[in-house]
């Protein structure tokens, strides 16, 4: 299996023999910078053209067809237009907030997006209270959703902000408890040792039922933290208009669209991390040439593809269920999901003491 | 080493943001009209205060939300060390979360997690 840290102590070593030590260090964070910046874009631009594509097939239709061959490059052709579109000065908005909201978004998402490990050594934030501190930045979106919902001075982005708030925030409360059923499992917080730890099998095959359980709590909980699918009531159109970004426009409304599918692919990347393994292969306990075999597929291909599964499941919800109302999407999580939960952590942790894990 | 690249992925969110407001505001184009600063509500004038007292029962679910996930702050360093302590970790963690679930049940009876 490639170690991309070969690669990166290369370039360090490089830098170190031409120039002293701090500016090899502030080009390396340069360089760290560009390649995390342009690796959002075109995750961004590939998720809106994917969710496009898939929609337009489960609706039988073609989808974006007209821009390049299978119409490719159309989310580039839309990054365009929306940066050329006018950003229009409201009245009776409070200034300071409108303007900050946006940064709050796209900073959380890409804070989150840093800590994702996308291949072996290939990992820009890495702590050992690696997913703790994913959990704690992915949670600063929340403020940016709520600020411009209230600073805009609409009626319908209120009522968005604070239904997205309320379901955000109830929704954080499962993603925490299922991230912690995985805690225990693993016994640390690292995301390098989560990672490590499922070299013999990924935790969604070793953990037994309650990794399983945590799993599918995981992905509802997932798909309601990005106001998506069936839990889109934030942004309803039908009745919201379109919630809380309504009054932005332009490139202001285009941070709010890149972070929303940033977020999805964060939730599926960490939902990867944590249930099927990050980078690491499908490995069998005994099945040596076949996890040969599974070593030769790059870890970045391993990383992207399990987390592009999982975010084609939660565009699959979407096209499945219908939208739920907000006293049924709070009963769901305060009465079904959080005792669910907190029972499914209770025999994770039995299973553990007791060594009941493959 | 880590902090120090959680400066830069902060800064690298900032610049983001930043390049791209200042791209559109060169390029994009501006036009002056009295009616385009109103709110985006129906077409008509839109009436009324907007900044105005809202739903109770979003607070109550906020307040709720507050008490359990302070809790999930305390569990995780306890998650951290369970492999160790055994069985006397989990006793030691259950008063804790018996307290916790009593709370839970006491709002549930009390019909805070009710819509109304």
């Amino acid at each position: 299996m490639f170690d991309f840290s070969i690669v990166t102590h290369w370039i360090d070593n490089l830098l170190r023999s031409v120039m002293p030590g701090w500016g090899a260090l502030l080009i390396e964070f340069v360089l760290v910078g560009v390649a995390l910046l342009l690796l959002y874009a075109v995750l961004a631009l590939f998720y809106i053209y994917f969710e496009r594509k898939v929609c337009a097939f489960f609706q039988c239709r073609l989808g974006p067809n007209r821009v390049g061959p299978y119409g490719i490059f159309q989310s580039v052709a839309d990054m365009f237009k929306i940066l050329i579109k006018e950003l229009i000065s409201l009245n009776h908005i409070d200034k300071f907030l409108f303007n900050l909201a946006p940064y709050l978004v796209i900073v959380a998402s890409m804070l989150a997006f840093g800590c994702l490990p996308f291949g072996k050594g290939l990992q820009v934030i890495d702590f050992n209270i690696g997913i703790f501190f994913l959990i704690a930045v992915s949670s600063i979106g929340v403020l940016g959703i709520l600020l411009a919902g209230w600073s805009s001075h609409n009626k319908y982005t209120l009522i968005g902000a604070i239904r997205s708030g309320a379901q955000m925030v109830s929704y954080e409360l499962s993603i925490g408890l299922s991230v912690l059923t995985m805690v225990v499992f693993a016994g640390t917080m690292s995301i390098t040792g989560i990672v490590e730890a499922q070299n013999n099998g990924w935790f969604i095959f070793t953990g037994h039922i309650p990794a399983i359980v945590a799993f599918l709590i995981y992905l509802v909980a997932g798909t309601a933290e990005t106001n998506r699918g069936p839990f889109d009531l934030p942004e309803a159109e039908s009745e919201l208009t379109a919630g809380y970004h309504t009054e932005y426009s332009g490139i202001h409304f285009g941070f709010f669209y890149l972070a929303e599918y940033l977020n999805l692919f964060i939730v599926s990347g960490v939902a990867s991390l944590l249930f099927l393994g990050g980078w690491m292969p499908l490995h069998i306990p005994g099945w040596e040439s076949f996890n040969h075999v599974m070593d030769y597929i790059p870890s970045v291909v391993w990383f992207f593809g399990k987390a592009i599964v999982i975010s084609f499941i939660i565009i699959w919800f979407k096209w499945t269920f219908p939208r739920l109302r907000i006293d049924q999407l709070l009963r769901l999580e305060w009465k079904y999901l959080l005792p669910l939960n907190l029972i499914n952590l209770f025999v994770m942790v039995l299973i553990v003491i007791y060594g009941l894990h493959f | 080493m880590n902090s120090a690249l959680f400066v830069v992925v902060l800064i690298t969110g900032l610049a983001l943001v930043g390049a791209a407001l200042l791209i559109a505001g060169l390029i994009s184009p501006r036009s002056f009209n009295p009616q385009k600063g109103e709110p985006y509500e129906c077409g008509i004038p839109s009436r009324g205060e907007s900044w105005m007292q809202f739903k109770v029962g979003y607070y109550l679910f906020a307040i709720l939300y507050l008490m359990f996930d302070v809790e999930t702050v305390f569990l995780f360093p306890w998650a951290v060390i369970l492999k160790d302590l055994g069985v006397a970790g989990l006793f030691n963690i259950l008063f804790f979360m018996v307290v916790l679930i009593l709370g839970l049940v006491y709002a549930w009876k009390k019909g805070a997690l009710e819509w109304k």
